[in-house]
């Protein structure tokens, strides 16, 4: 059950699968013996399991992915964040990594406006999401800058085994910090650089050969900058 | 056109053929382009002849007004809407009671397949425009905002597709035109079907017709749907399949 | 609304068993009355009650212009409103979605069964018709409102009188002439369903835990006249063939029932 088995793309209602031997994952639904599609996407069979990457949508929280969120409302012992999805999430007092003590005004941690990488823990039915700044990767995003991509297409701007993200921090010396809800947050090094190859790859996602692509086109503009074509790219 | 009078006799003993040429089990050329509203989360543009359509979709956001949120799944909201220049007679801007019970058919057919207790507290909004009127805008309208609800990602258990079909110059007919509607035996029904379990889900007819012609209109209303299915999927395909391709699928 | 979960549980799995709540089969009507004439200033009127389901309709009469597309016809205007004493869950204010498809789903059943004979209404062509509001009320709601309102619709129609009209074409409120023109007896029937069960007559109760209803209107002679699928219910052909000759059969009978005096004279001519 390779991954790398051809793609196949499903639709609502498509037939995945008929039998009981394989359980219904991510984008499907049980019908009798019969294992459907409910969303368009690429049919991925792992681990028993049949599911359809989604092409398109918003951004559903699932937790253990890592969001850049937004805070956009503090209360007594809980911020509210916007994680690019139809709902916040709640980062609570004791889910910092830092020891808070009662009665702390707590804007002194994360105020309006504060961008966060952050882990999602929990995600219950009626959709109430939990964030925690305690795993080792969430902190704090101070400076550099963010861009959005259509959040399905996080997996080509990683690239298999993180081939194209490396690519990009590679030439362009900057830190890159990806949410699984289609922000992206990159500092140091060429940041504009940066940011434009990333755009081209969610505006160019469905060419083959991207990963040369956006390598080939980096390298010329650094090469311009060289150059002095253009005008080099202040390095933070 | 003596070839197409040929095929008529062999395709069914009535003979003659209809106002604009067509089999009496033809539908108008279709036209469907899924992708047509760059800022919408989904949408798409449908020709059925003359009537053309354009559907797009926003959401799942939050519901507002907010005391309107359902907590235990999205509200759908559908909007069907006429432009004054569609149709002969100029129509009046904004929502009139036929637009409002077109609008609500749409809903309750499209909230059978669309799996809103994913998204609790949220809505879904469906808009729909008619360019221009040549009968069948409703089901039209319905193809394309089945083709832009799946075009926006949003989790459905099957596609719909709809055609309106009934009798016109004493011939069972899909896909009348609005010169076969105005016919003086006229019956018209518009209905959707669901691609998968072939569930009915918008089913509304007016006219005068017997138990007989209705379930043959419902077997040739089948028909016609699993066809204009087809399309649907050959529209969405077209779209996707170039995006897919090259999409890689270990971060599963 | 009305009903917790596990209320809706109990009605569904009485379903399933072929049973209802008031103890009626899954196919069968509960009482249906009709007073006539509730309102002597309208030209014509009647309240129908089906159980605690109440609804009235009332006709006036008035000349106006013919729509331009048919000159020699009578023009008919049908309004529903659900009144905010009916139901707690019933708000003042214009008609909503629900009360709208109820009335176009009554007019559409009046006007294609050619229950009107809207020539005959016709006063100087092109120029001068009949117009007939046909306005409608529901006071209680405890389910069924479509078919109670189509019934009343037609009652209404049955029960009305042309007035009086003068030479200039003035209408003379008090006094009434010739009953108006009535062809046919279009009667609605809504279907309900759950899991394969199909029911008639459904109660306010038991709409709140079904989803969905199937309108069918037949005329006298059987036939179909308007049809109306909606609020998230879907059917295989098979159910919704079997679903319209329900309909067909329980309209007969009511018809036979309530309208019988009316039905002979229309099956003679």
């Amino acid at each position: 059950m390779s991954s790398d088995s051809k793609t196949e793309i499903v639709l609502p209602g498509d037939v995945l699968y008929k039998g009981k031997n394989m359980l219904p994952g991510r984008g499907t639904y049980r019908l009798g013996d019969e294992i459907i599609a409910k969303v368009v996407g690429l049919k991925a069979i792992k681990n028993r399991t049949v599911s359809v990457i989604p092409l398109a949508g918003t951004y559903i929280p699932k937790a253990g992915d890592y969001v850049i969120g937004e805070v956009v409302e503090i209360g007594l012992n809980y911020w509210l964040i916007d994680i690019n999805s139809p709902y916040q999430a709640a980062l609570l007092m004791f889910d910092l990594p830092e020891f808070v003590e009662k009665n702390t005004d707590i804007s002194r941690y994360y105020d309006f406006g504060d961008i966060v990488f952050a882990k999602i823990t929990n995600v219950t039915k009626t959709k109430y999401i939990n964030l925690t700044m305690k795993d080792p990767k969430c902190k704090k995003l101070i400076g550099g800058l963010i861009v959005h991509i259509t959040p399905s297409k996080v997996p080509r701007l990683i690239g298999k085994k993180g081939s194209m993200i490396n690519m990009i921090k590679n030439l362009t010396g900057s830190k890159i910090l990806v949410g699984q809800n289609g922000r992206v947050w990159i500092k140091g090094g060429k940041e504009t650089l940066a940011a434009e190859a990333i755009y081209m790859i969610d505006k160019y996602s469905h060419q083959s050969g991207l990963t040369e692509k956006i390598e080939e086109f980096l390298k010329k503009e650094l090469e311009k900058e060289a150059k002095g074509e253009i005008n080099a790219e202040k390095e933070e | 056109m003596p070839k197409k009078k040929s095929e008529e006799s062999k395709s069914n003993n009535k003979g003659a053929v209809r106002p604009d040429g067509r089999k009496v089990d033809e539908l108008r050329p279709v036209k469907m382009e899924v992708g047509v509203i760059e800022r919408a989360n989904g949408s798409a543009y449908v020709e059925f002849g003359k009537t053309k359509v354009v559907a797009a979709v926003y959401g799942p956001e939050p519901m507002h007004p907010r005391h309107l949120a359902d907590p235990e799944k999205a509200v759908l909201i559908c909007r069907y809407n006429m432009l004054p220049f569609s149709v002969e007679d100029r129509k009046k801007p904004g929502p009139d009671r036929r637009s409002i019970e077109i609008s609500k058919v749409i809903k309750d057919a499209l909230s059978t397949i669309v799996a809103l207790e994913e998204f609790p507290k949220c809505m879904i909004s469906v808009d729909m425009v008619v360019l221009q009127a040549d009968a069948g805008t409703r089901v039209a309208a319905l193809t394309a905002a089945s083709l832009a609800l799946a075009d926006a990602g949003i989790p459905m258990r099957e596609m719909m597709s709809a055609v309106a079909c009934g009798r016109a110059n004493g011939k069972i007919v899909v896909d009348l035109t609005k010169e076969e509607e105005d016919a003086e035996d006229a019956v018209d029904v518009p209905v959707a079907m669901s691609s998968l379990t072939k569930k009915i889900a918008l089913l509304q007819m007016d006219g005068d017709m017997t138990l007989e012609e209705f379930e043959e209109i419902l077997n040739k209303a089948e028909e016609a749907c699993s066809k204009i299915y087809d399309m649907q999927r050959e529209a969405l395909l077209n779209k996707y399949e170039k995006e897919g391709k090259e999409v890689n699928i270990n971060d599963e | 609304m009305m009903s917790s979960k596990l209320t809706a549980e109990y009605v569904r799995s009485l379903i399933e068993r072929g049973k209802r709540l008031d103890g009626r089969k899954l196919d069968e009507f509960r009482e249906i009355k009709i007073n006539y004439g509730v309102s002597e200033k309208a030209e014509g009127s009647a309240e129908v009650m089906i159980g605690n389901t109440r609804v009235v309709a009332g006709v006036k009469m008035d000349i106006g212009e013919p729509y331009p597309d048919m000159p020699n016809k009578g023009v008919l205007v049908t309004s529903a409103e659900f009144l905010a004493m009916a139901a707690p869950e019933f708000e003042p204010g214009l008609p909503g979605e629900n009360a709208i498809e109820l009335a176009r789903v009554v007019d559409r059943g009046v006007r294609e069964s050619g229950a009107i004979d809207l020539e005959k209404l016709c006063l100087v062509e092109g120029e001068k018709v009949w117009v007939v509001f046909l306005d409608i009320f529901v006071l209680n709601h405890d389910g069924n409102l479509i078919d109670a309102a189509g019934i009343a619709a037609i009652a209404a129609l049955l029960n009305a009188k042309l007035p009086k009209i003068t030479e200039d074409y003035e209408i003379v409120r008090d006094e009434l002439t010739d009953p108006l023109p009535i062809k046919d007896i279009p009667i609605p029937i809504t279907i309900r369903k759950y899991g394969e069960h199909l029911l008639l007559d459904t109660t306010a109760l038991e709409e709140d835990v079904l989803t969905g209803k199937f309108t069918v209107t037949t005329k006298i002679n059987g036939n179909i006249c308007a049809m109306q699928l909606s609020d998230g219910m879907s059917m295989t052909k098979d159910e919704v063939l079997q679903a319209a000759r329900m309909a067909r059969d329980a309209a007969t009978k009511i018809r036979e029932k309530l309208f019988k005096d009316k039905l002979k004279e229309l099956k003679k001519a």
